[in-house]
């Protein structure tokens, strides 16, 4: 009995040696994930589920705590980013203004690319959205019509100036040939409520933030702004298809600060990869219209962030800064 | 109204389950002192205890949180009136009049004033939003930017009397206030702007828990041990069976005022912009602009601690509205709540109340159960709370001081901030001296940021046309409403004094 018990002992102290030299570090105090945008939106949907997968599972023997930092277009986020060089308990959820207001925001002096790449978690849908109440407006060309007798006037509500919606938004009126007044508000959430409340009268959200709006009947979604009809979008059709020449997703995405040790990247890479395969992250993406088909890490993720940087440069140039900065 | 009564009674059968009285129980005592202690704000709090729930059923989790939440609500305002340091942000007002109270030796009566308004607060906002959710979801829905306006401007209005007889002087702390209100990024533009010393701390702006802790604690500690020597505050802590009742007696001096913080923090609090610190601020006002003695507000008056505690209940009910019926949560703690739900598979938006009954009404069952449970938690607690007041001053000044410090570094995790909070306690001191009102500048940087998004959201979807704030109905009702209390208090000084002139004569 007493050798049986000594045996058993000494396995677990095995196993345990084993797990410990697997991974030799692991976060010592809450980490932080900051959200580059407002409550209720979807990244901050994400980096909640998130959290709590994390905990639910116990995969991180201290709590992710999300906080929100949705100031300037993002601006906040990536500056206490870059404030947090070499530490190892902050991440960034990010999403498109990751690249957007560096770009536009020289004077910040943020390189992205600088930051360590975790994970791509998703690529989300951008959808263009009126409020149900318009029966007129029922597919692209009526809404075309629409916005350009209100001549201007035509209120597009968004995130922020700088942020992915109103460079959409831009790309839009370049391409449809019309003029919009663009408003901003602090947050996906607060911009879903205000399409609905017709305080604005279109919006371009990512599904997460007007899913429930549109299934209970209060808005409706015109064109789906993905290469394919994404579900379960399956009866909205892509710009593309509508000959308007506009292909645009959100990234969703993780990164730490620059500087931070490759034992922790390594175990953040290795956690978020287990949650991107997790059976709930799998069914968040299909239930809410992102596409989750492969996970990107370490050289393959920096190579995205850097293709996507220059992807944003040319299209912020070809709409103008000024398109997506003034009205 | 039949099936209201029936889906309540069916919610309030669930929450008396043997595992979710004893969440609701736990969860008002964890956010008694979650809410009690500076810094460990409920958002931390929150989060840290959100791997409890995943022990138990969703209903049973959410509860726990809700009643953490709740109590948390209760427990912001022991600091306040202790210590004089606002636990949370929503306790601010309480400090007000608490403060001044507790140095009185009355410490006793402020707690139980908070508690109690604080119960009526919980009770009549509940009982709104098991009437009344649906339609106030889809009135909230008419708040645009133009109305967050008109209710920013009725927000200033309710402070007007609030600086006392100094106009000048109140104006300048309200101009102080805003000042510190635009720093940082700008939402419009995404620019930073009024950086100081090109600091890039700035960028983030001045927290206004920075602001309100650096004032009250530290500018109040400061005050207190210039006039007490260190000395005992509270000398007596007497705490018998009739000094209870005496206290539960002057419930009538406050009930109304309880009553009208009640409707306004529940109504403020179900509109997704605003919260309940705004809701305690307006409630705190218009307590002081319609009472008789207005002027002994800030003295010590205890429908000053009750018309901000009332509301500040209310509201975190109301906040749940939109969180529950938009996806939209009106706190960072209720943010949580969102986050909980989403994982549990429970996606908060116009359909819940239709597809999840069974969640919606035990939570609204169990919001009725921890009102009562946090009360009596309270008033049993009293007496452990004054107790802090018997201390010397000079013992109680550096856990203060520490306190404080402490409290901004867990908030916002920068050395940055404290420095800047012991700065502001410093102005906070001086302002005091040199007899100017603090709590404009209070008011100021908590409505500045709303008011100025609003105003420029409604001033770009008119192509910058003023007159869209008097075209629709509910923001020109809100704007007459703001005017009307402008001149209220002119009004009746001038009143006044004709009737002092007549009986001279």
């Amino acid at each position: 009995m007493k050798i049986w018990k000594a045996l058993t002992m000494s396995a677990a102290a095995l196993a345990m040696s084993g797990t410990a030299a697997l991974a030799e570090w692991q976060p010592r105090k809450p980490v932080e994930l900051i959200i580059m945008a407002g409550t209720g939106g979807g990244a901050d949907q994400i980096a909640r589920l998130l959290q709590g997968l994390i905990q639910k599972n116990g995969m991180s023997p201290r709590p992710f705590i999300p906080i929100n930092k949705p100031g300037g277009s993002g601006a906040e986020a990536l500056s206490y980013m870059k404030g947090k060089e070499g530490d190892n308990h902050t991440l960034l959820v990010a999403l498109n203004s990751f690249y957007t207001t560096p770009l536009i925001q020289e004077e910040l002096e943020i390189d992205v690319t600088s930051f360590a790449p975790i994970g791509r978690m998703a690529m989300d849908t951008f959808l263009l959205w009126v409020n149900a109440e318009n029966e007129d407006i029922t597919d692209l060309d009526s809404y075309i019509a629409a916005v350009k007798e209100k001549d201007g006037a035509w209120k597009v509500g968004g995130t922020g100036m700088g942020q992915e919606d109103s460079i959409l938004t831009a790309m839009m009126e370049k391409e449809l040939g019309y003029n919009v007044t663009y408003i901003p508000f602090p947050g996906g959430g607060t911009v879903a409520k205000n399409l609905v409340g017709n305080q604005v009268d279109s919006t371009v959200n990512n599904p997460s933030e007007q899913m429930e709006f549109w299934r209970a009947g209060n808005a409706k979604p015109l064109v789906q702004f993905n290469g394919e009809r994404t579900a379960p979008f399956e009866d909205v059709p892509t710009a593309k298809e509508l000959g308007a020449d506009i292909e645009y997703y959100m990234q969703r995405s993780i990164s730490g600060p620059a500087g931070m040790d490759p034992e922790a990247i390594a175990w953040y890479q290795n956690l978020f990869e287990e949650l991107f395969n997790s059976e709930e992250w799998q069914a968040y993406c299909e239930s809410d219209g992102l596409t989750c088909e492969q996970f990107l890490t370490g050289d393959d993720l920096s190579a995205f962030h850097e293709a996507q940087l220059k992807r944003h440069e040319e299209l912020i140039e070809s709409v103008g800064a000024d398109a997506i900065m003034s009205k | 109204m039949d099936s209201i009564i029936t889906l309540l009674g069916a919610g309030l059968l669930q929450s008396f389950e043997p595992l979710n009285l004893a969440m609701i129980f736990l969860g008002c005592l964890a956010g008694l002192f979650i809410g009690a202690m500076p810094g460990l704000g409920s958002v931390n709090g929150v989060a840290i205890l959100l791997p409890v729930t995943f022990l138990v059923p969703p209903t049973s989790a959410i509860i726990f949180l809700a009643a953490l939440y709740y109590g948390a609500m209760y427990g912001g305002a022991v600091s306040s009136i202790t210590l004089g340091i606002p636990g949370a942000s929503t306790a601010v007002a309480t400090v007000f009049d608490g403060r001044p109270m507790a140095q009185k030796g009355k410490a006793d009566q402020a707690l139980m004033a908070a508690a109690i308004a604080s119960f009526i607060g919980g009770t009549i906002s509940v009982i709104l939003f098991t009437g009344f959710a649906p339609p106030l979801a889809a009135f909230a829905l008419k708040f645009g930017p133009q109305e967050e306006f008109a209710l920013m401007l009725l927000a200033f209005a309710t402070f007007i009397g609030l600086g006392g007889d100094d106009i000048p002087k109140t104006i300048f702390s309200i101009l102080i206030g805003l000042v510190m209100a635009t720093v940082g990024f700008d939402i419009i533009s995404g620019k930073p702007r009024l950086i100081f010393f090109d600091m890039v701390d700035f960028q983030r702006g001045i927290e206004f828990l920075v602001l309100a802790i650096g004032i009250y604690g530290i500018g109040e500690m400061i005050w207190t041990l210039e006039h007490t020597k260190g000395g005992i505050q509270m000398h007596k802590v007497e705490i018998g069976f009739k000094r209870i009742v005496d206290n539960l007696r002057q419930v009538k001096q406050y009930f109304g005022t309880a009553t009208m913080g009640s409707f306004i923090g529940f109504f403020v609090g179900t509109l997704p912009a605003a919260g309940a610190t705004p809701a305690a601020l307006m409630s705190y006002g218009l307590a002081k602009t319609f009472s008789k003695d207005g002027d002994s507000f800030g003295k010590g008056n205890v429908a000053g601690v009750a018309a901000p505690e009332a509301a500040n209940n209310a509201a975190s009910t109301g906040s749940m509205l939109p969180m529950l019926t938009l996806g939209i949560p009106g706190s960072p703690t209720t943010a949580i709540l969102l986050g909980g739900m989403i994982i549990w598979g429970l996606r908060p938006g116009p359909l819940l109340f239709a597809e999840s009954p069974d969640f919606v009404w035990g939570l609204i069952g169990s919001m009725y159960v921890a009102n009562f449970v946090t009360v009596v938690l309270n008033i049993a607690l009293i007496p452990v709370f004054i107790r802090v007041l018997a201390m010397p001053f000079s013992v109680l000044a550096p856990i203060i001081f520490i306190l404080c410090t402490v409290g901004v570094y867990a908030t916002t995790d920068r050395m940055f901030d404290t420095w800047l909070m012991l700065f502001l306690g410093c102005m906070g001191y001086l302002m005091r001296k040199l007899n100017y009102p603090v709590a404009p500048a209070v008011l100021a940087i908590v409505l500045g940021p709303l008011t100025e998004q609003s105003l420029r959201q409604s001033l770009i979807g008119s192509q910058g046309d003023p007159m869209t704030f008097l075209e629709r109905p509910i923001s020109l009702t809100v704007i007459l409403l703001a005017v009307a209390l402008i001149c209220y208090p002119i009004v009746n000084s001038f009143l006044k004094r004709r009737k002092t002139v007549k009986i001279a004569e």
